[in-house]
């Protein structure tokens, strides 16, 4: 029988592939996995199994509870002084993944362009291909600590283009932009009448210096969707809820997606994020100071190792250059998993131009990244 | 000594892990070995780390001793006040932390002892007679589910999938 040729078309994910390899696998230490190691803080998931005993158990409203909307557009009305009206400007999605892929969607039609900063998460390029757009690509550089460069943003706009798609902190690399940065990628959104798309799903784990959003730039809102969720920051991956923020316009459009492919989110999840926002404040800044504290004794073990990296400003990612190995970031994931047991994620898994990269989590227990890194010395010691 | 940014990150940490190694220390908190070294010596020489001990679970070896929390009503004295009763009680090796607390009774203590008899009596022949103190309720301590911070029941393992995006 027939399936899509759309689909089809599309490669499979790097991650799946290296992932085939490592299950089944006794002992390893991954250091390979995109989600926090802490299980979601215990006053959320008690709220949500008081939510349950409560019956809880139903639809929502397309949007998401009211109440949970609202407390979104307080947060950001209290950080950011912009106004997003609870109403119609904020919809409740089962993850930042939903969110991004109405978002694209919403704004795409056959032929239309997205552009889009390589290396990139992992589903950018994909929701953009299912959707019938093109990708176009804009590499950027660890010798620019992975900052995509104006001109070259630039050059990659024509008149198919709709929307620019940006993620700070970065999943893979840990950077962040500056809010002079941030300012000319709106400025060319403005000039040519295009999308925003900003995924700022890691958006509280910033570690040094300002929080670089979005929702800093005047009039950001004319052509911002913004992206973002609970799956990190509260540790919550598995309860699947995340929001998006625009203007009416295109909340409207992807509500309209929305309500015939996914209903609603799952009530349960929005109840426990509605306790995430109100009370777990203090136990995100636990988990914060965390990853700071491993991201520095990972980066200080790179360095005596001696692979170049850019310092992460957030997230919980370290994307180090290992082509001093001589191996490809296949064979370098490879040969570490089969020699030493420890999985990291091939920078390709990420696009081409993470050729020469590998990704690091320190999203494991100060332990198991000890013992990981001393490992890895070991390899690279001996490949060299 | 002054306690700046560097010192505060460091009794944070050797909170939660006294026994982390000196290079990871160091490379936590971006400072030299020989630096962090001094700075530890300096938080233990001036009282800031009282000393380092480690949280047992004494119920998994089925040998835990028995404890009691007691609260006491005192009788303040013309001259020497909750201070004073306070470190009077401190001195006795049973007693592992008191608190001055608010409400109905004054001081609340934890006594550690081989058994409830032997706490029983501590309580009679050291506590219960003191002249300050009026009244005692003593309350065994049955199960311990979480102690210094730490749980000491089953913990959910590691559920993540090993490599996702
Ligand atoms: C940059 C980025 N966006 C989106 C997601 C997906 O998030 P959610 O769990 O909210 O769907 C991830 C998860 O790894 C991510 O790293």
């Amino acid at each position: 029988m027939k399936t899509s040729k759309k689909v089809k078309s599309v490669p499979p994910s790097g991650i799946r592939e290296f992932f085939e390899l490592v299950v089944g696998m006794d002992d390893v230490i991954s250091l390979g996995v995109g989600e926090p190691d802490f299980v979601t803080p215990w006053r959320i998931r008690e709220s949500g199994i008081y939510s349950l005993e409560a019956g809880y158990t139903s639809y929502t409203s397309n949007k998401g509870l009211l109440k949970l909307r609202k407390l979104i557009s307080e947060k950001i009305r209290n950080e950011y002084s912009k106004n997003f009206d609870p109403q119609n400007e904020v919809l409740i999605t089962t993850g930042v993944s939903e969110a991004y892929d109405l978002a694209i969607r919403a704004i795409v039609d056959e032929g239309d362009e997205v552009v889009i900063m390589e290396p990139s998460y992992v589903s950018y390029n994909p929701c953009v291909n299912f959707a019938g757009g093109k990708v176009k690509k804009v590499t950027t550089e660890l010798k620019n600590g992975f900052k995509p460069n104006f001109e070259d943003i630039k050059q990659k706009i024509t008149d198919k283009t709709v929307a620019i798609v940006i993620n700070y902190p970065n999943n893979p690399t840990g950077t962040c932009i500056s809010k002079e940065k941030l300012k000319n990628i709106f400025k060319i959104a403005k000039e040519n009448d295009i999308w925003l798309i900003s995924d700022e799903i890691y958006s509280d784990m910033v570690f040094e210096g300002e929080k670089t959003s979005s929702l800093e730039i005047k009039n950001a809102k004319d052509n911002l969707i913004l992206l973002d969720g609970f799956s990190k920051s509260y540790a919550m991956t598995g309860w699947r809820i995340g929001y998006a923020v625009g203007k009416e316009e295109i909340i409207k459009t992807m509500n309209k997606i929305h309500q015939y492919t996914m209903l609603c989110a799952p009530i349960l999840s929005q109840k426990a994020a509605i306790e995430a926002l109100k009370n777990a404040r203090p136990d995100v800044e636990e988990m914060i100071n965390k990853y700071r504290r491993r991201k520095k004794l990972v980066v200080n073990k790179l360095e005596k190792i001696g692979l170049d990296h850019y310092e992460p400003d957030g997230s919980f990612y370290v994307f180090p250059k290992i082509t001093s190995t001589n191996l490809s970031s296949k064979e370098f994931a490879e040969k570490l998993l089969d020699r030493k047991k420890v999985a990291v994620v091939p920078g390709t898994a990420f696009g081409e131009a993470g050729e020469g990269f590998i990704r690091i989590s320190f999203s494991t227990g100060k332990k198991e990244l000890n013992l990981a890194l001393n490992k890895i010395n070991d390899f690279v010691k001996n490949q060299r | 000594m002054e306690i700046g940014e560097k010192e505060t990150e460091i009794l944070n940490i050797l909170q939660d892990d006294g026994k982390i190694s000196l290079e990871n220390l160091s490379d936590m908190v971006d400072l030299d070995k020989d630096e962090v070294k001094e700075m530890v010596e300096g938080l233990e020489n001036n009282g800031y780390i009282k000393k380092y001990k480690a949280v047992i679970n004494w119920e998994k070896l089925e040998k835990e001793p028995a404890y009691a929390s007691i609260n006491i009503k005192v009788e303040l004295s013309r001259e020497g006040g909750y201070d004073k009763i306070a470190e009077r009680i401190a001195g006795f090796p049973e007693v592992e932390n008191i608190r001055l607390i608010s409400g109905e009774y004054d001081l609340r203590i934890v006594v550690k002892g081989g058994s409830m008899r032997d706490i029983a009596d501590f309580i009679a022949e050291k506590i219960s007679p003191l002249e300050n103190v009026r009244d005692t309720v003593t309350h065994f301590v049955l199960k311990t589910y979480k102690k210094d911070g730490e749980k000491l029941f089953e913990q959910a393992e590691d559920r993540r999938i090993q490599i996702s995006p």
